[in-house]
């Protein structure tokens, strides 16, 4: 991999993995026997691990060619492996919480296999491990393609994508050992939340300066919505995670935001990181990758430009639905509400163009696995979109909130619309990048489609009937006025349905699982292609009316 | 430098909605101003094109 630096490069590197494992070493000195010197002694493993790596090939030869005639895919390739790795680690221990709900005994009785430090490794695992690496990746691949130019660096993309998986890292092993801000999506303390706002900011700062080198005129749409998701994450991730630490040798921080103005910071944050994370930066691929499988060009470009402003406009007030009969001021629930339902028109435009832009290739759709994945996924996002809309608002949601209605929304956005989309990406990117004349096995891409959708159904439908059910148990009264049913009597009701939801994980899983395998194999075994020709399809692009 | 909640009510209920109506009508001309049709048409066609090397000049 660093055979394409020079040595000044190469130096620069060093320095950097060297100052990592630095500041490391500060921190496990602080930090002492607090996790705070665990972490630090982690940091000082995954800074020694580069640096090592880094001198490894230290005086290795020169790049010979000239760089700018090509494109810089190594860090998109090792950020694919890395959102896979990802994948499989973050939806199995899904799996396994899943399976704990439905049978406690599997938390085996110890402080870091309970329920509640296990939960979020599963969540900033898909979310930002699988779904963060993922978006890394395929962003540096759109900017580079659309633009026409190779990436603004050589070192700061390694530096982006390590340097976040290192983020990762921290939150997740600090989980197990019981650190936690008890933020939704925002637990990682106030020193890996330090780290991500440098790596996040010198990822911002090389996607702009690559759109800046462009050879074409116009920015294409996918990249608007790479630079909203860059942008916005960086705000949201600083506002919410301004805190004081106890002290400097402790992970214990404290927010400085205080009571409700905390809640409706937090899920300020916690929605717009369902937007700009989960929604902006997956429309990115969506806008690529859907028209380059489908060898179609989007069908009204316009509609993506207004749905692109639409949904960065509105997503900024919504948050508030997620307080709704709590201590926050009424009038800011209602404005939450209503921005959630407008929200649906700039989704609804989002989904409908993705699957006008297929209309007239439903052949390509049914014999393609790979842009089955994609069409499927514009019809959860449709879908999921709507849900959310109605979630939303306040009657809904006095039936909703708290249940188990809620975690199969997020699921059907997170594995119909997400990982679909995300599946799709890879599996159009990986024969491209190494150069293959497709996947491995063309079977393989199907039998993980089929496993995807048949686990997200199961999944969704286990929890809407188990949410719904449970939230009309909780409003039930007797004649008397008393409560009809204990929170217990509504536990035992929910058992076969959380069998169901594992179940549903686990098909996921294993296709997820598959899907790591055919990428192996297709990196390992598939022949070179001698033209890129023969991966896509054939047919010269159809213009859509417009 | 203290705002009553009426102040900020009427301002966001005035302002805000302003410069939201405002901003739909900027994206708007830029999107159907006829000038552009020719520039979006090159930029969703152009992803298309097979070439994967950067431009050079």
């Amino acid at each position: 991999m660093l055979a394409n630096l020079t040595s000044s490069e190469r130096q620069n590197a060093l320095i950097l993995a060297g100052g990592v494992t630095l500041v490391g070493a500060v921190m496990a000195i602080m930090g002492r026997s607090d996790v705070l010197g665990v972490h630090g002694v982690i940091v000082m493993l995954f800074g020694g691990v580069v640096s090592w790596m880094v001198m490894a090939s230290f005086y290795g030869p020169e790049p010979a060619e000239d760089r700018a005639a090509s494109y810089y895919d190594d860090p998109i390739k090792v950020g694919i492996a890395l959102a896979m790795a990802w994948a499989v680690f973050g939806m199995f221990m899904g799996v396994w919480v899943a399976a704990q709900l439905a049978w406690p005994d599997l938390a085996f009785d110890a402080a870091w296999s309970s329920f509640g430090r296990l939960r979020p490794t599963h969540t900033s695992g898909v979310i930002f491990g699988f779904g963060g690496n993922a978006l890394i990746a395929t962003s540096f691949h759109v900017v580079q393609r659309t633009s026409r130019a190779r990436l603004a660096g050589q070192v700061s993309p390694w530096f982006v994508l390590l340097g976040f998986n290192l983020f990762c890292v921290l939150a997740i092993s600090g989980y197990l050992l019981g650190v936690t801000q008890s933020k939704e999506y925002a637990e990682a303390e106030w020193y890996a939340d330090l780290w991500l706002v440098i790596v996040w900011v010198t990822y911002f700062m090389l996607y702009i300066a690559t759109i800046a080198r462009r050879k074409e005129p116009h920015i294409y749409v996918a990249n608007w919505y790479f630079m909203a998701f860059i942008l916005v994450v960086a705000i949201l991730h600083i506002v919410n995670n301004l805190a004081i630490p106890v002290s400097w040798g402790h992970a214990k921080s404290y927010t400085i935001w205080p009571g409700v103005q905390d809640a409706m910071v937090q899920w300020w944050y916690g929605h717009n990181a369902v937007a700009f994370f989960l929604t902006a930066g997956f429309l990115g691929m969506l806008y690529y990758y859907l028209p380059v499988r489908a060898q179609r060009p989007i069908f009204s470009y316009r509609l993506s430009i207004l749905s692109f402003w639409g949904i960065t406009f509105f997503y900024m007030w919504a948050g508030s639905h997620h307080l709704h009969y709590t201590a926050l001021p009424h009038w800011v629930q209602t404005l939450g509400m209503t921005f959630s339902v407008m929200l649906l028109v700039p989704s609804w435009a989002s989904a409908g163009n993705a699957l006008l832009t297929l209309n007239g290739a439903w052949h390509r759709v049914r014999d393609d696995a790979t842009l089955r994945f994609m069409m499927a996924a514009a019809v959860f996002y449709g879908l999921s979109t709507f849900e959310g809309s109605f979630m939303a608002i306040r009657p809904v949601n006095s039936l909703s909130h708290y249940t188990d209605w809620t975690v199969g929304h997020v699921h059907a956005g997170a594995l119909g619309w997400v990982a679909l989309i995300t599946f799709g990406s890879l599996y159009t990117l990986v024969p491209s990048l190494w150069k293959r004349e497709g996947m491995y096995s063309a079977t393989l891409v199907e039998v993980h489609f089929w496993l995807a959708i048949a686990g997200t159904l199961i999944y969704v439908f286990a929890m809407w009937n188990s949410g719904i059910i449970q939230g009309l148990m909780w409003r039930t009264y007797t004649e008397e006025g008393s409560l009809a049913y204990s929170f217990l009597d509504s536990l035992v009701a929910m058992y076969p349905y959380y069998i169901a939801r594992a179940f549903g994980g686990l098909l996921f899983l294993i296709g997820a699982v598959i899907g790591c395998y055919n990428m192996w194999m297709t990196v390992r075994a598939a022949p070179l292609a001698a033209t890129r020709a023969a991966d896509a399809p054939v047919l010269p692009a159809a213009v859509p009316g417009e | 430098m203290d705002f009553s909640y009426e102040t900020l009510v009427a301002f966001s209920k005035s302002w805000g909605l302003f410069y939201m109506m405002g901003f739909f009508l900027c994206v708007c001309v830029y999107a159907f101003w006829p000038r552009n049709r020719k520039r979006f048409d090159r930029a969703k066609h152009s992803i298309l094109e097979r070439d994967d090397t950067p431009w050079q000049k």
